[in-house]
């Protein structure tokens, strides 16, 4: 115990300091002194690490275009209608550049399209060579499987970039399955029978690619067989994206037996020397909203550290992790990343055995594991799927799941929040009741969640609920 | 004091009453709603015949002092009254009585409620008026309030109010509601209680008791100096001080006139001689006088409200409104045992209509079943858990039945539309209204290559939960028809 109150003690005195410094350097470097951020980080440069294949310098945090803020505020999540905030996304590449980030990461699919036009806008402003543009090959529709589809695709990229190469393109979502196709055959049919592959690697002898990877979600048969063909030298992947967070690295099987857990996909790559491009280093923010016994735990450790530090430290500690990809909507969550990794304090082996003790609590909320992507969207019976797990996930993670078997002193509150809760987070047409289960959203989803029987499942708890 | 009394008890009985029909809260209801079952209409529909007692003894003893504290209707019109009173002093004159509209009028409404011509039963009752009044025009404003305050706790994590849905659920109820409200206020506004003293059929059968009740208003003639102030104060115009008279069949026992009274010439209390009943040559049907039931029509024509639409979020597909289906017999709820039942009992009060939390009972437009609630599913469905409009019914049109009883009420049965129905038309599976019937009667079956429902309509109560979450739009694939007389097992 007094041990405890000694560490604690030290690194309260170490946390000033080192706000203190920070400020001072800040001051020193007549720059914008990071708001809000406080504690041990944030008082260097940022990190970088080297891409064997180009030797790029990349730095430790980038750029993820895929939840740029709108005009009508928020994200397109929160209004889908809006135009992307053009001025907001300048000002915060802006700021991301000039703080060492040089990464940027979109996709045609993101934003609902308008992703890298946007980021197009934003870069060009900068010099050509103070930044890497990562974008994708992405595979949403069948209509775009073809040679030709796929060909315009990628040149549409480039303009909507105002780029003539890309450093890193990826084969996007790979191990994705079809409605009734496994990773397999959707990727050969994807990028194999058409010969796209082949003409990425061409275009990777001509310049125009300078990175060719893929990201992966689902199906392990297919990273298994792509890394094979890497050893057997049939095709050489410059880069992996992968999902990689202190939850998933033991915990992604338990979630979901059909995913694979972050530790095997990881050694994997880095046994083969392949960078690691890490996504999902917060799971779609969940590892930054945690209940607040699990916030207290962290925060008791480690005073004034916000959740999400954990998650990012975490992430970029494994040496062969590349970059890690943080879908920044605002500009505090930019400058607190930005400070996360400037320098980054790498995870020590004290440290990973608590965020282990962590993740098995996160694991134990049993929170359907959305990501809130958007990918299932829209669903053509009208539901609001990723509001529809975020309103039952938030209220596990505040604690706020009233038990219609074995109700406590607080039920009749606990079931009044969730339900009235419900009705304003979802309109009523959107709701879980309303998923008919045509399962049309199945394939959709990176995380591979069984949308209708969690839809299902969700609608029993509320009918419960509700006849209580 | 008898003033002061009265304006106490009518006020303490319009506010419940109000907050019974605005559905402030469902407490109120559980707490005050016998409000609503001690009015004299609603409780000779239910044949409550412990408060038709209580009403007819109390009316015996104290005279019409129902219609000034007990009546919404009533207490309304005061209102309006006390309000022109505030500009203009003593300006009320004796009327002699209008017995012959009373009476035809009474003899007409007591015909049609044994026949069962509701529409205008319905329209004539002062109680289920005032009830549309409240329900049509002052709930949607209420219910802005209450979005309000949602909206405003939303953003602060509190969990009081929840939105709901401000929907006009029939056009001619509001248009009905607006003209009786315009005309009462009218009425009330120039001549105090006319409808009360004219029009009234609960008014008018008071009136025959409180002739002769133990309690009446009545003149000092030797302390009277003939000033004519209660006279020009009484909004009944039920007395004529020139000949020291009250006429009791029109006094409302509101003590107006005893407050005026300089000289402590008017007492309430029990009079030893039978004064000589007022008889006094009809005069001709002046102005004022005309119903306000003609007015019904003309203003039909001149309220175009447009309804609200739900609003759709452009990441999202486009949800298009359901249509409710013509269904050969309307739905009754489950408490209201047969169409017949509930025509014959129903003043249209619409507290059903408004106690209903899932959007359910609206207003008939049926002529013979005008205003009397009708299930429909566009919004919600009956849920199982749930028998608000039984438990809120005075009139015994709904009567009371548990959540368990509920499950063994018939109140319809489900057909399936096999050209709306999406395995068929959308390539998909669905069996959404499989799995969500509360009884199970619903099973999905193999049909021209996809799974289709299949409806066992012994077992299925018309609760329209298949209706209403059906995913075709805007006509669902599988509907309620009413049961002409709710079948029980």
């Amino acid at each position: 115990m007094n041990s405890t109150m000694d560490r604690r003690e030290f690194i309260k005195h170490i946390g000033g300091a080192a706000m203190a410094a920070s400020l001072l350097a800040a001051c020193k470097k007549n720059d914008t002194p990071a708001p809000g951020v406080s504690g041990l980080d944030g008082n260097g440069s940022m990190t970088y690490r080297t891409n064997p294949n180009t030797n790029d310098k990349v730095s430790l945090l980038g750029y993820g275009m895929m939840r740029l803020p709108v005009e009508a505020g928020g994200t397109m999540r929160e209004n889908p209608d809006s135009p992307i905030n053009q001025e907001l996304v300048n000002q915060q590449v802006d700021y991301a550049l000039e703080h060492g980030v040089n990464y940027f990461d979109t996709s045609p699919a993101y934003c609902q399209g308008k992703s890298e036009g946007s980021t197009g806008i934003a870069l060009s402003r900068h010099p050509r060579d103070r930044y890497f543009i990562a974008t994708k090959l992405s595979n949403f529709s069948p209509a775009t499987w073809s040679r030709q589809a796929s060909i315009e695709m990628f040149e549409k990229s480039l303009k909507e970039l105002r780029t003539n190469y890309v450093d890193y393109l990826l084969l996007h979502g790979i191990g994705m399955v079809g409605e009734d196709m496994d990773g397999i055959e959707v990727f050969n049919k994807r990028y194999m029978g058409n010969g796209v592959l082949d003409w990425l690697v061409e275009q990777k002898k001509s310049g125009r690619i300078r990175n060719l990877g893929f990201s992966y979600h689902g199906d392990i048969k297919v990273f298994d067989m792509l890394l094979k063909w890497h050893d057997e030298g049939r095709y050489h992947w410059d880069f992996a994206q992968i999902e990689l967070n202190y939850l998933d690295w033991h915990y992604a099987d338990e979630i979901n037996p059909r995913n694979t857990d972050a530790e095997y996909l990881y050694m994997e790559l880095h046994k083969r020397g392949i960078p690691a491009v890490i996504m999902e280093p917060l799971l779609g923010g969940r590892l930054g909203t945690l209940p607040d016994y699990i916030v207290k735990r962290m925060q008791e450790r480690e005073p004034q550290t916000p959740p999400a530090r954990w998650a990012f430290r975490y992430a970029g500690t494994p040496e062969g992790v590349l970059t890690v990809l943080s879908g920044m909507s605002y500009m505090e969550h930019l400058v607190e990343n930005v400070a996360t990794y400037s320098p980054l304090r790498p995870i020590t082996e004290d440290e990973n055995t608590f965020l282990m003790q962590i993740a098995d609590e996160v694991y134990n909320l049993k929170n359907i594991p959305c990501t809130a992507c958007s990918y299932c969207m829209p669903c053509p019976y009208g539901l609001d799927i990723p509001t529809i797990f975020s309103h039952y996930n938030k209220c596990i993670s505040e604690g706020n799941m009233p038990n219609p078997e074995h109700p406590t002193a607080t039920y009749k509150k606990a079931r009044r929040a969730f339900l009235i809760g419900y009705d304003r987070s979802v309109p009523k047409l959107r709701q879980a009741s309303h998923c008919i289960g045509c399962n049309q959203c199945l394939s959709h989803c990176p995380q591979r969640i069984n949308i209708p029987e969690e839809m299902r499942r969700i609608d029993e708890y509320v009918e419960q609920l509700k006849r209580s | 004091m008898l003033k002061k009394i009265r304006t106490i008890l009518a006020i303490v009985m319009l506010v419940l009453v109000t907050l019974l029909f605005l559905g402030v809260s469902w407490r109120i209801n559980l707490w005050f709603g016998f409000v609503a079952k001690i009015q004299f209409l609603p409780a000779v529909l239910s044949f409550n015949v412990v408060v038709l007692i209580l009403l007819l003894l109390l009316t015996l003893l104290f005279g019409r002092i129902y219609c000034s504290v007990i009546c919404p209707l009533g207490i309304m019109q005061d209102c309006f009254s006390w309000l022109h009173g505030k500009f203009k002093k003593n300006r009320f004159s004796f009327s002699p009585e209008k017995k012959c509209l009373r009476y035809i009028v009474l003899a007409l409404f007591v015909i049609m409620l044994v026949v069962g011509v509701t529409p205008v039963t319905t329209l004539l009752a002062p109680y289920s008026a005032y009830g549309r009044i409240v329900n049509t025009l002052f709930k949607p404003l209420y219910e802005m309030l209450n979005n309000a305050l949602a909206h405003y706790e939303a953003q602060h994590n509190l969990y009081h109010f929840s939105e709901v849905e401000i929907w006009m659920r029939s056009v001619t109820t509001f248009v009905v509601a607006i003209v009786t409200l315009l005309a009462l206020a009218v009425l009330a506004w120039r001549h105090g209680r006319t409808y009360c003293n004219t029009i009234c059929p609960v008014g008018t059968f008071l009136s025959f008791i409180s002739r002769f009740s133990l309690l009446k208003v009545s003149f000092d003639k030797d302390a009277c100096k003939q000033c004519g102030l209660c006279e020009k104060n009484c909004k009944a115009s039920a007395i004529d001080f020139k000949n020291c008279k009250v006429d009791y069949s029109r006094c409302v026992v509101c003590g107006d006139c005893l407050e005026k009274c300089k000289f402590d010439a008017l007492h309430y209390g029990r009079v030893s001689k039978a004064p000589v009943a007022v008889e006094e040559k009809a005069e001709t049907v002046d102005e004022g006088r005309r119903s306000f039931l003609l007015g019904a029509g003309l203003m039909t024509a001149t309220v175009a409200m447009a309804q609200p639409k739900v609003k759709v979020d452009g990441g999202l597909a486009v949800i298009e409104d359901k249509v409710a289906p013509e269904r050969k017999t309307p739905i009754t709820p489950p408490g209201s045992i047969s169409a017949q039942n509930m025509q014959h009992h129903c003043t249209a009060c619409q507290l059903c209509v408004s106690a209903c939390p899932n959007h359910v009972l609206r207003p008939s437009k049926s002529l013979m079943t005008f205003m009397q609630p009708e299930m429909s599913f566009e919004r919600g469905y009956c849920r199982p858990e749930c028998t608000r409009c039984s438990q809120v019914c005075p009139t015994g049109a709904i009567r009371p039945i548990t959540p368990e009883q509920k499950t063994e009420v018939h109140a319809g049965y489900a057909v399936w539309l096999k050209e709306n129905c999406i395995p068929l038309t959308d390539k998909v599976s669905c069996g959404n209204c499989a799995r969500h019937c509360p009884t199970g009667a619903i099973q999905m079956v193999d049909y021209e290559g996809a799974k289709v429902p299949s409806i066992d309509t012994a077992k299925c109560i018309g609760c329209g939960a298949c209706e209403n979450l059906c995913p075709a739009r805007p006509f669902s694939a599988i509907y309620v028809e009413g049961n002409v007389m709710h079948h029980l097992q």
